[in-house]
């Protein structure tokens, strides 16, 4: 062994002689194979023996070693046997080690990787979602090509994962999967898509990242999320605001027109999916306007807008850069003041803040005028901030501020930094350039520098003069003789070459001086730098054609030096020049005109800012920050001339039932209209904006139809928000019913085309009739917009029920709202009250009015028995209050209902026959299911308006056979809503509900069973209740309101001196408030 | 867009090194496939190209990576990055990675991470995840890896536990990502600490160029399950530009002007602010002082008086004034009237550490300066940065109103407490004497 190493040692030459003596100077050597090194063998020997050791102590030591060599950059590869095996130790420590290592090395080790797998494919099946998502992440992270299956198909199933927490993990498996095998990006970008409609704020941030990283330019998955992302955008973690951001810079630049060209008529609203309708065509035309904006566009620049207040540089950055991409002009000053705040971050946020501020002061001069004073210049900043800064004073300089800035500038040429000094320089001379009022001032400034002490000043000052000269060379005979002095002291090359050049050019104008000059130089000639060597040749050159008498001589003389120079540019510039200009037989026709060539009248350089060419670039990119185009970095496309079919972001819904309201109702509620579109139009004013779009959506239609429209655009509009809210005017609630408004004039001709072929539908019109109720009366919580969503998708599947194109699509959608809704992706119970209760308050906090709905505090999770197997002939029913706001009108209360076939045989078209319902109470039954497969199951939704009754709704369930008769009877505590109010609002409405409208009673329990918690629980499990926040310990209060009336339910719980407590309940609806009262003493008394 | 995506590997930190003064790599960290150390070669190119750390370009390109780094604590986190990413993105990250160590470990050191090497692969382990930042939030991470004490590594050590939470996180699942779940205390206590620091930079004569004042305030929660917290102000209107930890609801700050939150366990930065420029700035302290060459002599004199202005009837403390002294100046023979001073040769600082000022008797530092023989006298005269404190007040009259406390039942301790500091103060110097 030891011989066979030591020759192969041998063999193996210089590299591996060079590895080994690395390691051996490390305290322990991974290549313990290797006799020559058997002290370190042993050490390693030493590290499996605790690896293989009974106790986990030894094994969590040998870990932690192991761990530090490779943070060390040491290779710990040999141990990959004795590691491996300890994948499925119970300790989680150890387990979180060997998940490092094993992560490290798997690629060098690929077959015993393999070995872990399957531990790997058994966590991804735990109950624990946190244990499935780590697998998941160290599985994905294993990089061994034969396991790109097993990756695959647990990414797929992790994006169907109920925890959302798996599903991020599984959004970013999908890169990792994708840089291990491309070839998998087709089946990726389906998982992306699906992963994309997840509602998670959770998901949303790495699933774009995923797909940035995979499919960049599959544009068109993202349209049906937009309006969705925009309105997580608050709600999702810094880093994936970041990304969703930059991402959507890039989509609003390809699908909305530039909002920078004013007056313009550009967007047309006709191009549209009915282009055959004459009559429509018409209508477009009237209402061509001059540029409006997208609504889609505008709930994009709203929606980030308080993100500038991050305290993430990064996601202020992310806002930054999108204001400035494709806001208006107008709009993009808010984000100065942010940015400015940046520059009191580190010195790596400044230096790229200030970066991106040059790019745009150069642009937009005015945005970071009234910061100026923010960019001047500290002592203590390092150089690299410095002269970014003073880039920046450069950009907003102007007339007003330029003297200000002059004698800011003057501390600075002063500064001990000397690279700061001769930038200032540079600057000066910029600013006098631009602006010429105080050109002169400058170039008397520049001049009086000629006289310093330091050399580099006076070197860049020369350079810097010579530049102004050239732009006005008639006036400045005086410093061009005070500058031909300086030649005898400055010996910064750059300095010498910019004098005798500026001499040479001006020759004439200094004939005395001039030829002198040359005479010195020619003197020093062969010590000069290269640069002054040439400008030495061009003076001469430029000489001896104005001067040749004086000069001939000296010229010749310093061609000759030139001519042997070391310097073969010398050497040719040399030759070049002695054929242009000293006649002789060969060169005859150039050099008549060698005096042309010479002293030709040159462009002044222009002096301008390095970051002039930087706004190609997306500001606040790697590549801005580099000026070159990154590996990877996606182009800003221009804007599109005319904007693509806005219709593609209008969220396709599905149908989920039909004709659920009576028809009759329709037209009651018509006068509604009137409201309806005022409320609306209120809400646009208080946004301030210019423009009206929504006036013009609802005049538009001109008779009962327009409320269709107001619907429609509702509708699409995915943002998961009911209609006016008593909120309006605030954040995205406003943001959302704004772009309804658009949305409106846009849908209009579509939604005019539908309701002229369906006029009569009762369907149609009732579900108007809902919408408008809806948005009305409610105002919904933003934690609950993913139900509101599904409501609103609902009802737009309802109204397109005769697209049979969508049904198909329907069945998918339906899969995920099950997904989010259904009572197991709920938090449980032991954790959640509190911290719901907190939710609540934070509800609390963002409306102002007195009541609002709020979402429930706690779902129970019982589910009742509708139909037993037994009964139904294997076809079992169970239903269950999932304490969501109906979707299907406001009066009802949501029942799910999960059928199961437990016989072995298909069960064929499911459905509901016969209702028996009490007066006044109304179903909306679920959708018949064509087939139900055996052991399979499917939940549905009901809605059931009880009429504030706890009386029994009775139907019949049929099945393709059989007719089973099935009753629901709600609790009473189901016939409410949550209701969040302040304890100020709490007391006012119960002053008003005293008297007949208050029943009490005493409990008498344990102590223990009025720990604050305990009462809550019990209360929120019975009712669907709000919590009110109590500033006194012994009471308790609860707000709700009944779903069909909206009357208020409040229940206090005071407790007394003893085991007592009171229980009142204020209602006007005194016989549920009794009923309650009835239930909820029991439950309280209970231990 | 182009197949030149599908074989780059996109992924935003593809490895971490830690790289301390001296320039060894102490520590490194890869989140796919390992990028050999050499590549900080192109890094140690720029530190020596930029001599001072302070001006190591914070992102630089190689023709195979890019590196993006950060300078903290007398630390470079360097990261490899391989494609297109925001920089801001990736510096904010390593600074927040920074905050973690510092939070976990008391400091930011070498030593510190050398010490809890496998704490700080696991903490990088959870906040990175294929380059993507997983669990930036301090109490998720103190959650799953639990801080070292003293008392725990003893335990550790004869036990054989971990330091690994077996508790599974409840925060990174919640809808308040930032709050762990089960925060219990027997004593209740909220404080708050409002620090104000004034940026100013004062010209030659005595006027103000530019003043601003910056605050943040600073809590430290310790409240037991989950409290809903509003904080009001006096004054709100004074704040002009604020920026949120994210826990604060923006919608109630702008309505009502009310610092809404449930917060974080522990110590965090509530908000920070800007005083709106507009609102003249106070400076609490003036500095004379001269400075004088004679030409042709290798000796200068020297003197600063130190007084207040405005304080606000409150006491300024903790004064320190710093000079960067021109190159030629070899040494300098002062007496301070209080407080003591240091002149270091080599860096050309002096620092004089002063104290309080008395109005009684105005602290004053005299001396002489000796130059290099020789050189040519200074061009230009230091300018002076100063440092003061001064407590229970902040500069801009921001006055907490009242805090209130939902969602639980117990009664808090409360606190605020008010500081108001030198930030980035600058006197820009007088050229007496010339």
């Amino acid at each position: 062994m030891s011989s066979n190493s030591f020759a192969y040692n041998e063999q193996s030459g210089g590299g591996e002689a060079t590895e080994l003596g690395q390691e051996a100077t490390s305290t322990i050597s991974p290549s313990g194979a290797f006799g020559l090194f058997s002290s370190d063998m042993k050490k390693n020997e030493d590290l499996k023996q605790m690896l293989e050791s009974n106790k986990d102590s030894a094994k969590l030591d040998a870990m932690k070693r192991i761990v530090g060599m490779i943070a060390k950059g040491k290779n710990a590869s040999e141990l990959f046997p004795a590691v491996v095996k300890n994948v499925a130790s119970k300790n989680i420590e150890i387990k979180k080690l060997v998940y490092v290592y094993l992560v490290r090395y798997a690629e060098e080790q690929q077959d015993l990787a393999l070995l872990s797998i399957s531990t790997f494919q058994r966590a991804l099946k735990d109950p624990n979602q946190l244990i499935r998502a780590s697998a998941l992440r160290v599985l994905s992270s294993i990089r061994v090509p034969i396991i790109v299956p097993i990756m695959m198909l647990a990414i797929k199933e992790a994006s169907a994962d109920l925890s959302p927490y798996v599903r991020k993990n599984a959004a970013h498996a999908i890169q990792k999967l994708y840089s291990l095998d491309p070839e998998q990006k087709e089946m990726l970008i389906e998982i992306i898509e699906k992963l994309l409609k997840d509602k998670s704020t959770l998901v949303a941030g790495s699933v774009v990242m995923a797909f940035e990283e995979v499919c960049p330019d599959r544009i068109d998955l993202i349209h049906k999320n937009y309006r969705k992302l925009c309105n997580l955008l608050v709600d999702v973690e810094e880093w994936g605001q970041v990304v969703i951001i930059h991402m959507l810079t890039r989509y609003a630049r390809t699908q909305f027109v530039s909002p920078w060209r004013e007056g313009d008529v550009l967007e047309d609203n006709e191009k549209d999916f009915y282009d055959s309708d004459e009559e429509q065509k018409e209508k477009a035309d009237k209402r061509k306007r001059p540029y409006a904006m997208d609504p889609d566009h505008r709930l994009l620049i709203r929606n980030t807008k308080p993100l500038l207040q991050s305290r993430n540089a990064a996601v202020v950055m992310a806002v930054a850069q999108l204001y400035w991409h494709i806001a208006p002009k107008s709009e993009a000053g808010i984000i100065s003041k942010s940015l400015v705040r940046l520059l009191r971050s580190s010195r790596e946020v400044q230096y790229i803040v200030l970066q991106n501020i040059a790019t745009m002061s150069i642009q937009r001069k005015g945005m970071f005028e009234p910061y100026l004073k923010s960019f001047y210049v500290r002592s203590t900043d390092p150089t690299m901030i410095k002269i970014l800064k003073l880039e920046i004073l450069t950009n907003l300089a102007n007339e007003a501020n330029i003297s200000t800035l002059l004698r800011e500038f003057q501390t600075y040429v002063k500064s001990q930094d000397k690279q700061f000094a001769a930038a200032t320089i540079q600057t000066i001379g910029r600013c006098a350039t631009s602006i010429t009022e105080v050109s002169d001032t400058c170039l008397n400034g520049l001049v009086c520098l000629l006289s310093n002490r330091d050399e580099i000043v006076v070197a860049e000052s020369v350079v810097v003069i010579k530049k102004l000269l050239q732009m006005q060379p008639m006036q400045h005979g005086e410093i061009i003789k005070h500058m031909a002095k300086l030649l005898d002291s400055i010996t910064v090359p750059v300095a010498r070459a910019s004098i005798l050049w500026l001499i040479g050019e001006n020759c004439e104008r200094v004939p005395k001086i001039a030829p002198d000059v040359l005479r010195k130089t020619a003197k020093s000639f062969t010590s000069e730098d290269d640069l002054v060597k040439l400008q030495i040749l061009n003076l001469g050159a430029k000489l001896y054609l104005t001067n040749s008498k004086q000069t001939k001589l000296l010229t010749q003389y310093i061609l000759n030096l030139g001519k042997y120079d070391q310097n073969y540019d010398i050497r040719d510039r040399t030759r070049f020049i002695r054929q242009l200009i000293v006649p002789n037989e060969k060169s005859g026709a150039l050099s008549k005109y060698a005096k042309k060539i010479f002293l030709a009248q040159k462009p002044a350089p222009l002096l301008e800012s390095p970051f002039k060419d930087r706004d190609h670039f997306q500001l606040g990119t790697l590549s801005h920050t580099l000026n070159t185009k990154a590996t990877g970095y996606l182009e800003l496309s221009n804007w599109p001339e005319v904007a693509p079919d806005p219709s593609v972001r209008n969220v396709e819904v599905i149908e989920l039932a039909k004709e659920w309201t009576p028809a009759g109702k329709a037209k009651k509620e018509n006068p509604d209209k009137k409201f309806y579109s005022e409320s609306e139009e209120e809400e646009d004013s208080s946004e301030s904006s210019s423009d009206s779009e929504s006036e013009s959506g609802s005049e538009s239609g001109e008779d009962g139809e327009d409320e269709e429209d107001d619907h429609s655009g509702d509708s699409a509009e995915d943002s998961g928000e009911s209609g006016s809210e008593p909120e309006a005017g605030k954040g995205r609630a406003a943001t959302r019913s704004r772009a309804r408004g658009r949305g409106d004039s846009k849908d209009v001709d579509k939604e005019k085309e539908n309701s002229k072929t369906s006029e009569s539908s009762s369907g149609e019109s009732s579900s108007i009739e809902e919408s408008s109720s809806d948005s009305e009366s409610e105002s919904e919580s933003e934690s609950e917009s993913e139900s509101r969503k599904v409501t609103k998708e609902k009802k737009k599947k309802t109204k397109q029920e005769r697209n049979p194109l969508t049904k198909d699509v329907s069945l998918l959608d339906l899969d995920d709202f099950n997904l989010v809704s259904t009572p197991v992706a709920l938090p449980t119970p032991a954790l959640s009250p509190s911290l719901i209760a907190d939710l609540e308050g934070l509800n609390l906090s963002a409306t102002s009015s007195v009541i609002s709905v709020s979402t429930p505090v706690f779902v129970p999770g019982k589910t009742h028995v509708l139909l037993h197997r037994m009964s139904g002939k294997g076809l079992a029913a169970h239903y269950f209050f999932p304490r969501q706001p109906c979707i299907f009108g406001d009066k009802m209360v949501s029942v799910q209902i999960t059928l199961n076939n437990t016989t072995d045989q298909k069960i064929e078209n499911i459905h509901v026959g016969g209702k028996k319902l009490p007066m006044g109470m109304q179903m909306h039954v679920f959708n018949p299911i064509e087939s139900l497969e055996p052991a399979g199951s499917i939940t549905v939704s009901m809605g059931i308006d009880f009429c504030d009754s706890t009386q029994t709704a009775s139907f019949q369930l049929c099945t393709k056979d059989d007719c089973f008769s099935v009753n629901i009877q709600p609790p009473v505590g189901e016939l409410l809503l949550p209701v969040a109010m302040s304890e100020k609002d709490f007391k006012k409405e119960q002053g008003m509900l005293s008297g007949m409208n208050e029943t009490s009673t005493m409990i008498i329990a344990a102590p223990q069973n009025f720990a604050s918690s305990v009462i809550l629980q019990k209360i929120v499990n019975v009712a669907n209740v709000g919590v009110v926040p109590s500033g006194q310990d012994n009471i308790h209060r609860f707000a709700a309101k009944t779903v069909h009336s909206g009357s208020l339910m409040l229940v206090t719980v005071e407790l007394k001196e003893g085991s007592t407590a009171q229980l009142i309940i204020n209602t006007e609806k005194t016989v549920i408030g009794s009923v309650l009262l009835r239930e909820l003493k029991p439950v309280l008394s209970q231990g | 867009m182009e197949e030149v995506t599908a074989a780059t590997q996109r992924k935003m930190i593809h490895s971490l090194f830690l790289i301390n003064c001296s320039g060894d790599i102490f520590l490194e960290k890869h989140w796919k496939s390992v990028v050999s150390q050499s590549v900080c070669d192109y890094f140690f190119e720029a530190q020596e190209k930029a001599a001072d750390v302070e001006n190591v370009p914070p992102v630089i390109s190689t023709p195979h990576h890019y590196l993006i780094s950060i300078y903290r604590d007398k630390l470079f986190f360097v990261s490899v990055i391989q494609t297109e990413v925001p920089p801001l993105f990736v510096i904010e990250f390593l600074h927040r990675v920074a905050d973690t160590f510092q939070d976990y470990f008391g400091e930011c050191s070498e030593a510190a991470i050398k010490d809890n090497v496998v704490i700080v692969y696991e903490l990088l382990e959870e906040m990175l995840d294929n380059g993507f930042p997983l669990a930036t939030e301090s109490n998720i991470l103190k959650e799953l890896i639990k801080p070292p004490t003293i008392l725990r590594s003893v335990v550790n050590s004869i036990t054989g536990s971990s330091n690994v939470g077996d508790t599974l996180p409840t925060g990174q699942l919640s809808n308040i990502p930032w709050r762990r779940a089960g925060v219990k205390y027997t004593n209740n206590e909220a404080y708050f600490d409002v620090v104000e620091e004034i940026d100013a930079i004062i010209d030659k004569s005595g006027s103000t160029v530019f003043a601003e004042i910056q605050g943040v305030i600073d809590a430290c929660i310790k409240l037991s399950g989950m409290p809903d917290l509003s904080l009001s102000f006096m004054n709100p209107r004074l704040l002009d530009d604020v920026s949120f930890h994210p826990c604060i609801r923006f919608k109630r700050w702008e309505s009502e002007r009310v610092l809404s939150f449930i917060p974080p366990d522990g110590n965090f930065r509530l908000i920070s602010y800007r005083v709106s420029s507009q609102n003249l700035v106070a400076i609490p302290v003036y500095v004379k002082h001269s400075i004088s060459f004679k030409e042709n002599s290798s000796c200068g004199r020297f003197d600063i008086t130190i007084g207040p202005k405005q304080n606000m009837g409150k006491t300024i403390e903790g004064i320190t004034v710093t000079v960067h002294m021109p190159k030629v100046v070899l040494n300098m023979n002062l007496t301070p009237t209080q407080g003591s001073y240091t002149f270091d040769p080599v860096t050309k600082v002096l620092t004089w550490d002063v104290g309080k000022i008395t109005p009684q008797k105005l602290p004053s530092l005299k001396g002489l300066v000796n130059l290099q023989s020789g050189a040519p006298k200074p061009e230009e005269n230091p300018s002076l940065n100063i440092q003061f404190k001064i407590q229970q007040l902040a500069i801009s009259g921001l006055k907490v109103n009242r805090l209130d406390m939902y969602g639980e039942k117990y009664k808090p301790f409360k606190g605020v407490k008010y500081v108001t500091k030198a930030g980035k103060f600058q006197d820009n110097q007088y050229q007496l004497g010339s």
